[in-house]
């Protein structure tokens, strides 16, 4: 009888709080990784908004591509125009 | 049951409460982890998906862009020498001259020379004129710094400001000439000023000769009367030259007069001619008329 007094002693004084905390712990961590992960999330989803001038990207390059022709354009005539420096 | 067995019931009942209660919590928590992580998994798909054709599009907008790099550079320096060029970089953007122009690594190595104040001079009356001036003191994104209602006004601020009162009369211009005002003897001022005593007397004596004119007309200067000035004014050989006055030859041996009136430098001149046949020495070859003026006199 005396065992299953020490028994009884042991679970409520020893193992209930040792299990107790050690859920508390893996609860506590759990909890704390849902925020960040929210803001994970926020900033995804706000870089992806960001990226949605990306396509513009074509209308620059389009852009570029004419401005690189008018430039060799005005380069030529003005090749015609100018007088070389003198050595070149 | 004994009390023991009672007690030990209630904490093992006590123990799977707890487990309960913290796992349920656990997987709540997990969950909310999950549907998070699939809301940042979304965003990132997204900014995979937006990006794959940047690296594309940027790669030719490049090459695009170093081919008009490499045509102004080539074409400022064929046009303007490769030291200038530096030059004209440097002038508009000062230090961009240390990094060299990108197809020429000599130019890292010249010194740019000081050619900017050229545009210094534009860049000043662009400031002037409006707001693209980039010296401009305000934003070029306010007003033009020109007043194009009031602009004339503008202007005549720059003159002094008695002409901003708008006298009736405004004194008159010095006149100068034969019909001026006040008329000044040549020999009382001869440039500078007319020395006043106390100027005298910190120069010495000899200014006060300067107070008289250089030389009064009393004593025959430029002013003076005809009849007081010399038949040839110093002034007038001078500038003029004049004869010797003599008939004495300038040179030792003169003129040959052998030749008289028809005496003809181009002929009569010059050593004499190696005989006929003679080998010609290269002392003679300055000898005698030269051939073009031979045939002109003939």
């Amino acid at each position: 009888m005396t065992l299953w007094w020490i028994g009884d002693v042991l679970l409520l004084v020893v193992v209930l709080p040792v299990v107790v905390y050690l859920l508390n712990g893996v609860l506590a961590a759990a909890r704390s990784i849902d925020p960040s992960v929210q803001r994970i999330a926020a900033a995804a989803s706000a870089g992806s908004r960001d990226l949605d001038a990306v396509p513009l990207l074509l209308t620059t390059q389009a852009q570029v591509k004419q401005t690189v022709e008018v430039v060799a354009a005005y380069g030529g005539s003005l090749d015609v125009i100018l007088d070389d420096a003198e050595g070149s | 049951m004994p009390a023991a067995g009672v007690v030990l019931i209630v904490a093992v009942l006590l123990i799977v409460l707890a487990l309960v209660y913290y796992l349920v919590s656990t997987i709540v928590a997990l969950r909310k982890i999950t549907a998070g992580l699939d809301d940042a998994i979304a965003g990132v798909g997204g900014i995979i998906e937006k990006t794959a054709p940047v690296a594309e599009v940027v790669t030719d907008i490049n090459r695009n862009l170093d081919a008009g790099v490499d045509l102004l550079e080539g074409l400022l320096v064929k046009k303007a020498g490769l030291e200038d060029a530096v030059g004209l970089v440097e002038g508009l953007y000062p230090g961009a001259a240390a990094q060299g122009l990108r197809n020429f690594p000599d130019s890292r190595t010249i010194t740019p020379p000081r050619i900017s104040e050229v545009y210094t001079k534009g860049t000043l009356t662009l400031a002037r004129l409006g707001r693209e001036a980039p010296i401009a003191a305000t934003s070029p994104a306010g007003p033009v710094l020109r007043n194009v209602e009031a602009g004339s006004l503008d202007a005549r601020s720059l003159y002094p400001e008695t002409r901003q009162t708008h006298p009736e009369k405004l004194a008159r211009s010095p006149v100068i000439g034969t019909n001026a005002p006040v008329q000044y003897e040549p020999s009382e001022q001869r440039g500078g000023t007319t020395p006043d005593e106390a100027e005298i007397r910190e120069k010495g004596p000899w200014a006060e000769t300067a107070a008289e004119g250089i030389v009064p007309a009393e004593l025959g200067g430029s002013d003076a009367p005809p009849e007081l000035l010399a038949e040839d004014p110093e002034l007038g050989s001078s500038a003029l030259g004049e004869t010797t006055g003599s008939e004495e030859p300038a040179t030792e041996s003169g003129i040959d007069p052998g030749a008289g009136d028809e005496a003809d430098a181009t002929s009569d001149g010059g050593p004499e001619p190696p005989p006929e046949g003679a080998e010609p020495d290269l002392k003679d070859a300055t000898g005698g008329p030269r051939q073009v003026d031979a045939d002109d006199g003939s």
